[in-house]
């Protein structure tokens, strides 16, 4: 009986888990770390979750139960409070719980451990280091599981769809939020979401601007602004600016991509080692959790397809991206299905993109995408099709 | 410094800090700095240590292979250690404890008067009379050398910002690497740290303010590009931590290291940049003065070791123990996922001699919360543990009470 191993319980990972037993591809293993499965919707408190992969609406923790529910009644043994710490061969994993320290061995590997916000110091902002200082992560778990009130004024630092959430979250947990600062020249939201979290209780959105500074002794006191300003609070929440939370892929000395910071992958999930597969927001940091979830749902295809028949082809085509464009995903095309979608970010505004996808000078696709920081920017796979094995690297480009 | 050294060798071991032999390679920049290095390994054994050992830009190549270009010349310092800053102090503050010692936190001296056979000390908790005082306080040690009276010295902090790598950059270093020193300053060193960090530092620049523990953005962009020059591939990975260490530097090079036989008072101020080096040897001069200047020290029927908990990287740590494991699920409850802290060292760290108060306390004593991740999965698990087990509310821990 051939045995799959799933690293990270939340939406991607569990999602790919019952796809594998549904599928029939022999045991499943998801090792989660944390008490509970279901990953980072288990904290957030707002709807919208499971519209394009569980057909219903529903909010983050009910979303993360339910995942949870369908891997359980299919068979996979969800193993909670499981850390792995190591590697101990290209497919077998050290593992520490409270059952004990224990190797585990599979067929395949399936990393789907998700990604986190950038914190204080790594972002560089200089200055004091009083209590005081949040990423929106810690900020809903201490909100939503804690019950805890985090201050009374805060800054957020970002504005994207996270930072508005961090914005709503803070309000539950009694805080005022004085100001929300983003290097871009605006938010990076629905307008709908902008407004409803800041619009209509008169939070300022600073743009083209930067926290440089914190200030305060043992709490914050208040924040500097690249311009001079200061702003007083107690809180800074710092938000988005994603980072998958990679140290396993690192570790196990996968290719990775510069551009996503995840390990390279093709559209169906394979990493640069034999056996060993990447979904979630650990090669797309931030998409949503549908985005997850179904993109690891066709990671399980190409799972069941090598566990069973050792299916695993050479030699993808790479696909590359020109700046503005920071990342895409996926990172490599393995001549099989073509990917649903692209999924591309940019590091600046284009209004009215013409973007153009080519092979050694042969335009494969061109379409118009508007270009916002920190959203994502979705093209059409189908082109995938038409490229040619043998013929270098493919390039999404604006053109 | 070598009979500090040579001490902590000796006991650090049995008292669990955690200390690592990596060996450190000087290397130099430029062609006046290779010109210095002979007479910096005639310095050292006229000092004592013979052992540095002039090496090959060849060699060089082959012992750090991720150096960036332009090294002129290298000389390797083979007995050069790392060592844990915060497990040192709190060793010797328990092992203190354990034996008698009243450890009085947050009891600030103001005011010193003479009383009969010693001192009054006016403190934030109340008076204190001492027969002997001895002054370790740092920062603050001219301050209380006043308060006795003298004008001996004038405390001018020396502030040092570093940054700390995150453990993926580590296999980039395989032993420190030291610049050449220069008449003004140790100069900008990059270091593996006993977490498995790689560290990056310090700048050196005085400020008058002794609670100016700020990083600069001056500061940080001048670490950065130094380290670009030295490791390049190490200011592409991610920054885990940034901090500042001010030194109690004075007009003086050496320590302030004084003795006041008819007043019973000793001062050990001043102390620098190598004073935990130094930290055992200085305590025993200060020891051995006490004695001279008349104070009877008898040596101790009973002496109660202690063993700080492992927290080192090159120790097993309790979450791969799986003995350990076994015997107590709780050290099998990783809480800090990105430094491997279990509930149950966090659980034994409220229950030592001097227990943590502070989310900082419980960081230096564990690890929980130093990773890269800085709480972003588990500084709610972790405060909660905290408020828990000291009795202090969750607001009061994060600093969010009114």
């Amino acid at each position: 009986m051939s045995r799959v191993v799933v690293i990270g319980g939340g939406p991607a990972g569990l999602a790919a888990a019952t796809a594998l037993r549904r599928s029939n591809a022999g045991d499943v293993v998801v090792l989660e770390r944390e008490a509970a499965a279901g990953g980072v919707p288990r904290h957030c408190h707002h709807t919208g979750f499971g519209l394009r992969d569980l057909g219903r609406v529903l909010g983050g923790p009910a979303y993360a139960a339910r995942h949870a529910m369908l891997a359980t009644r299919a068979g996979v043994d969800i193993r909670t409070e499981a850390s792995v710490t190591g590697w101990t061969s290209p497919t077998s994993v050290a593992v520490t719980s409270p059952r004990g320290v224990e190797t585990i061995a599979a067929d395949a590997v399936l990393l789907a451990t998700g990604c986190r916000e950038r914190p204080r110091s790594a972002r560089l902002v200089a200055g004091t280091r009083p209590a005081g200082v949040l990423t929106t992560g810690a900020l809903q778990q201490l909100v939503h599981l804690r019950r805890v009130r985090v201050g009374r004024r805060a800054v957020v630092v970002g504005a994207e769809h996270v930072s508005f959430s961090a914005v709503l979250t803070l309000r539950e947990g009694g805080c005022e939020t004085v100001a929300m600062v983003t290097g871009h020249p605006s938010h990076q939201t629905y307008a709908p979401l902008a407004w409803l979290a800041a619009g209509r209780l008169g939070v300022p959105i600073f743009g083209t601007t930067r926290v440089v500074e914190i200030r305060g002794r043992d709490r914050v006191e208040g924040v500097v602004l690249d311009d001079g300003r200061t702003l007083a609070c107690d809180t800074v929440v710092f938000t988005g600016d994603w980072i998958p939370d990679h140290e396993l892929a690192r570790r196990a000395g996968l290719a990775m991509d510069d551009g996503t910071r995840g390990p390279l992958v093709d559209q169906l999930g394979r990493t640069s080692a034999r056996g060993v597969f990447a979904a979630g927001n650990l090669v797309h940091a931030a998409e949503t959790a549908d985005t997850a979830a179904l993109g690891a749902r066709a990671a399980a295809r190409a799972i069941a397809d090598f566990v069973r028949g050792g299916v695993w082809p050479a030699e993808p085509v790479a696909i590359t991206c020109a700046a503005p464009l920071v990342w895409a995903w996926p990172q490599a095309l393995a001549p099989e299905a073509p990917p649903r979608a692209i999924i591309l970010r940019t590091a600046e505004v284009v209004p009215a993109a013409r973007l153009v996808v080519e092979q050694g000078g042969r335009a494969l696709w061109r379409g118009r995408r508007r270009l916002v920081p920190n959203r994502s920017i979705r093209i059409p796979g189908r082109w995938a099709t038409s490229v040619d094995p043998r013929g270098g690297p493919v390039r999404v480009r604006l053109g | 410094m070598r009979r500090g050294h040579a001490l902590l060798l000796e006991h650090g071991p049995r008292l669990g800090i955690p200390i690592e032999r990596t060996g450190a390679v000087l290397v130099a920049w430029t062609a006046e700095q290779a010109a210095a290095l002979p007479a910096i390994a005639a310095r050292a054994a006229e000092n004592g240590y013979g052992a540095t050992r002039p090496v090959s830009l060849d060699e060089l190549g082959h012992l750090e292979p991720h150096l960036g270009p332009g090294a002129t010349g290298a000389l390797a310092i083979p007995d050069e250690h790392i060592i844990c800053p915060f497990t040192t102090p709190l060793a010797f503050a328990t092992e203190a404890v354990a034996n008698g010692v009243a450890l009085r936190l947050q009891t600030r001296v103001g005011g010193v008067a003479p009383i009969d056979g010693g001192h009054r000390l006016g403190t934030t908790a109340g008076p204190i009379d001492a027969r002997w005082v001895v002054n370790a306080a740092g920062l603050h040690s001219d301050t209380i050398d006043r308060l006795f009276g003298h004008e001996r010295f004038t405390v001018t902090p020396r502030r040092g910002e570093l940054i700390v790598f995150d453990k993926l950059a580590r296999p980039l270093i395989g032993r420190t690497i030291l610049p050449v020193p220069t008449a003004t300053t140790k100069g900008v060193l990059v270091a593996p740290t006993t977490f498995g960090n790689v560290i990056l530092g310090p700048t050196a620049d005085d400020v008058p303010d002794r609670g100016a523990t700020g990083t600069t953005a001056a500061g940080l962009a001048a670490l950065l590009s130094t380290g670009a020059r030295i490791l390049p591939a190490l200011v592409r990975e991610e920054v885990t931590a940034t901090y500042v260490g001010l030194r109690a530097a004075t007009e003086h090079s050496d320590y302030r290291l004084f003795v006041d036989p008819d007043r019973r008072y000793v001062c050990a101020g001043g102390i620098r940049s190598t004073g935990l080096t130094a930290s055992m040897a200085i305590a025993e001069h200060v020891g051995e003065s006490l004695r001279d200047a008349g104070l009877p020290l008898v040596r101790r029927p009973v002496f109660h070791h202690i063993r700080m908990p492992p927290i080192g990287e090159a120790d097993c740590r309790p979450h791969a123990d799986a003995a350990r494991v076994a015997a107590d699920p709780e050290y099998g409850r990783i809480v800090c996922h990105c430094e491997r802290v279990t509930r149950g060292e966090i659980r034994d760290a409220l229950r030592t001699a001097i227990p943590p108060r502070s989310l900082d306390a419980l960081r230096r004593r564990t690890r929980a919360g130093l990773g890269r991740c800085q709480g972003f999965y588990c500084l709610a698990e972790v405060v909660g543990l905290l408020a828990a087990g000291s009795g202090r509310s969750i607001e009061a821990l994060l600093g969010s009470e009114p």
